[in-house]
């Protein structure tokens, strides 16, 4: 009997699957994120976030179904089975409408009201609404389902034309910000009506995406340029450069005020993100506390250049921030020493614990002379240069914009670099790197005194923009915030710190109204992730090569067992 | 004067005594090995010439010079090598990377290409393999991936742990000759081995360790022929 045959293929997976994922639409709903989501319309008045949510259980069980039966090679009940799925994880969400219908103003579920009901039954009352919420579901089985029987390069171009009318769905008010300086004021509210995307519009973005990457050049593009001689390589590589760099430049003009300050904040994480990349993903070393060099830098800044601080503001911005990264550097190189021989989750719990000591210090009375205890320090003067004060935002985010250039490029060379192979060689095995002739004690030093540096920068820029910096804006969440996002961006990769920034600290600014349920989101992302796509979204290679060992042993199999017979 | 030199040398992992007064001389040009059942100390022996592990008593000396002022990686710089126990190669880095670590306190571009070279005739085996994650190489390749990145340091002196272990017969022929090879080729071997009977085939003199002590040294066709060895650890009544 054959391991594997233990759990038969039959409708009751996709049975499961389907109760499974409607359960999670009924916990949702009952949270109240269902009718806080729907708040949002996407398309047209008739399609909001909030449906699209209630539906998504009903897509994901028969996406998953699917898929079982498609690796099981049962191809034909793919169909079927997601159907089932569907239309069962229609049924857990019944039980939000009957108890909405009959106790609408429950003490104890406060969030299974009449206007929940309405959402789900699509405003046709319980009765017929609920039987249109099955059918509904079903039919998104069926879709889900569907999904994984296409072929790969309709996949994709499915995916990529529902991202781009669900993103300019969701974030109709800040795209049309942005299109208005290109597309003129009339187009912007013939394409973005009532705080959503106009369905006809929707449509032909839907059509237009979906055949651009089904017939654009994507990866014919990609292969063409390495068929290019190296030298050739080279300047596309460059032009490609600078227009990135125009890009950039030109970004804060484009999306205002706003959106600068996201972009902002954005780049703050990014510098944030580059030096706890050094430290857990190229030197391996799990810091949990990385928001104390944050808050040592921020602090610096305050002290040095606030008029009504400790020091009066004796120094300027520029002459504070080296001081303020040199702080950095110095307390990482101080954490490093009695962490040395901690390893794994010892470090992780040391580092936590050092974070918030940090934190209850800048709390304390005792140092509230120098640092303003819960008071904080106030009145940080914004930075200026050459007379001109970078009081806007679109000022500001040059200014991360050169910090998180810089930390990318020194991050680059170190990784490339002597240091980066030790690094990656203590990551992989201490005991082993020592062996090899490596410095154990000075290239932990370096990763943590590096990686401090650039939070400290970030923090130092983070005072001077927000002038008053208090305690508790160095909390554990944030330091939580930057390991989540190189984790989501691909541990080890340096775009992937951009890719994650933009996803968690980004994303989450532009949906401040769902601000509550941030870090439930936060939790399933991590979760989706690790499952679906461990190696993050932009992984770095070797990272890659790891995670798909598996299939590199299948492949290798066979031939490796000769090796004695070839001697 | 020898290349190596232990004298009374004792260490300890916390309260447990695990040498207790080890003394050995490895000369020039040798492979000389040490043999003993499990626990005798014979790893034990290895960490502390490479610094890993600091002996509590005694010192070892590297040509006239005693090591106990230096951390394993410095010892390293001083030209010993050690291939350790269970391989210990960089699992998720491809087999030219590993062996790049090897190199990694080298400077010369010349020379560590001419160590690659080496490491390749000994082993084609590599070469072959030399894009592929090191994690999925079969032991045998392992192994030898572990001795080539040894070799890779150009050390003078190559401290082996355990070669053998968990190698199918064949391959254990095999990479015993590879070891002589080495040795011929100028580099002195310190073999630790359980497999008795392969370890004093090729070596030139053996010590027999017993519970962090030597009982017993001799050169090696004698060891061989010893009744105690052959009764302890060559399977001979």
């Amino acid at each position: 009997m054959n391991l594997t045959q233990e759990h038969t293929l039959d409708w009751r997976t996709a049975a499961r699957n389907g109760l499974l994922g409607g359960t999670i639409i009924l916990y949702f709903g009952a949270i109240g994120m269902v009718s806080t989501f729907s708040v949002r319309n996407m398309v047209g008045t008739f399609l909001n976030l909030g449906q699209i949510l209630s539906i998504m259980g009903a897509i994901a069980a028969g996406l998953i179904t699917g898929r079982t039966f498609l690796k099981a090679d049962q191809r034909a009940k793919v169909i079927q089975m997601g159907a089932l799925s569907g239309l069962l994880a229609g049924l857990p969400p019944l039980i939000l409408i009957i108890m909405g219908t009959l106790v609408p103003n429950s003490t104890m579920f406060v969030n299974i009201n009449a206007e929940l009901v309405e959402i789900l039954t699509f405003g046709l009352g319980a009765l017929v609404g609920s039987l249109a919420l099955i059918v509904v579901s079903g039919l998104m089985g069926v879709l889900g389902a569907a999904f994984v029987l296409l072929g790969e390069k309709y996949r994709k171009a499915l995916i990529n034309a529902l991202l781009w009318v669900l993103l300019l769905g969701l974030f109709s008010e800040n795209a049309g910000t942005v299109l208005q300086k290109f597309l003129g004021t009339s187009a912007v509210r013939w394409l973005f009506q009532n705080k959503s995307l106009n369905p006809i519009a929707a449509i032909i973005i839907f059509a237009l995406t979906f055949a651009f990457s089904l017939f654009g050049v994507g990866n014919k593009g990609k292969t063409k340029i390495q068929s290019l001689p190296s030298e050739k390589q080279k300047q596309l590589r460059l032009i490609y450069i600078v227009l990135g760099l125009v890009f950039a430049l030109a970004l804060p003009w484009m999306v205002g005020t706003f959106l600068s300050q996201v972009l902002f904040i954005v780049g703050l994480y990014v510098m944030m993100g580059m030096g706890l990349n050094i430290v857990v993903g190229f030197a391996g070393l799990l810091d949990l506390g990385y928001v104390a060099f944050f808050a040592f830098g921020a602090y610096t800044m305050g002290v040095l250049t606030s008029p009504g601080g400790f020091t009066g503001g004796i120094l300027n911005f520029w002459l504070a921030l080296p001081i303020a990264i040199l702080v950095g550097v110095t307390f990482g190189i101080i954490l490093g020493f009695p962490v040395l021989n901690m390893r794994g989750d010892y470090l992780a719990i040391v580092t936590l614990g050092f974070g918030e000591i940090i934190r209850v210090l800048a709390y304390s009375n005792w140092l509230a002379p120098i640092i303003g205890g819960a008071q904080g320090v106030l009145g940080i003067p914004t930075p200026s240069l050459f007379g001109f004060r970078l009081g806007k935002p679109e000022y500001m985010y040059y200014l991360v914009l050169l910090g998180s250039l810089v930390a990318a490029f020194i991050a680059a060379r170190l990784r490339d670099s002597r240091l980066g192979r030790q690094w990656m060689a203590m990551r992989e095995d201490e005991d082993v790197a020592e062996t090899m002739g490596i410095n154990l004690v000075q290239t932990k030093l370096l990763a943590f005194a590096i990686g401090a540096g650039f939070s400290a920068a970030s923090g130092a820029i983070f005072a001077s923009r927000l002038q008053n910096i208090f305690p508790n804006s160095f909390g554990i969440l944030v330091s939580i915030n930057v390991l989540s996002l190189i984790i989501v961006g691909g541990l080890g990769s340096l775009p992937g710190v951009v890719v994650g920034a933009a996803i968690l600290v980004g994303m989450p600014e532009l949906l401040r109204e769902f601000a509550e349920y941030r870090l439930l989101m936060y939790g399933l992302l991590l979760i989706v992730m690790m499952l679906a796509k461990p190696e993050g979204f932009w992984p770095e290679e070797t990272r890659k090569r790891e995670l798909h060992a598996k299939e590199d042993w299948d492949n290798n199999d066979a031939d490796a067992e000769v090796v004695g017979a070839a001697d | 004067m020898p290349m190596l030199e232990l004298n009374n040398v004792h260490a300890y992992y916390g309260h447990i005594h695990a040498l207790q007064g080890i003394s050995l001389t490895v000369d020039q040009g040798e492979i000389v090995t040490l043999i003993g059942a499990n626990g005798a100390g014979k790893t034990t022996t290895l960490r502390t010439i490479t610094g890993l592990l600091k002996p509590r008593h005694g010192s070892v000396i590297l040509e006239g010079e005693d090591l106990a002022p230096y951390k394993a990686h410095q010892i390293v710089a001083r030209g010993v090598s050690m291939v350790p126990e269970g391989r210990g190669i960089f699992a998720k880095l491809t087999v030219a990377e590993n062996l790049d670590m090897g190199a990694y306190l080298r400077n010369d571009k010349s020379g560590i290409q001419e160590s690659l070279e080496r490491v390749y005739r000994l082993f084609p085996r590599l070469k072959e393999r030399h894009n592929q994650v090191a994690g999925t190489l079969s032991g045998g390749e392992q192994q030898m991936l572990a001795m080539g990145r040894a070799l890779m340091a150009h050390p003078r002196l190559l401290l082996l742990d355990e070669p053998s272990m968990g190698l199918a017969p064949v391959l254990v022929e095999a990479i015993f000759d590879t070891i002589q090879e080495i040795n011929q080729q100028g580099t002195t071997v310190l073999l630790v081995e359980q497999n008795a009977l392969m370890a004093l085939s090729i070596a030139h003199r053996g010590y027999v360790l017993q519970t962090g002590q030597i009982v017993l040294s001799d050169v090696a066709a004698n060891l061989k022929e010893n009744e105690m060895v052959q009764k302890a650890y060559l399977g001979m009544e």
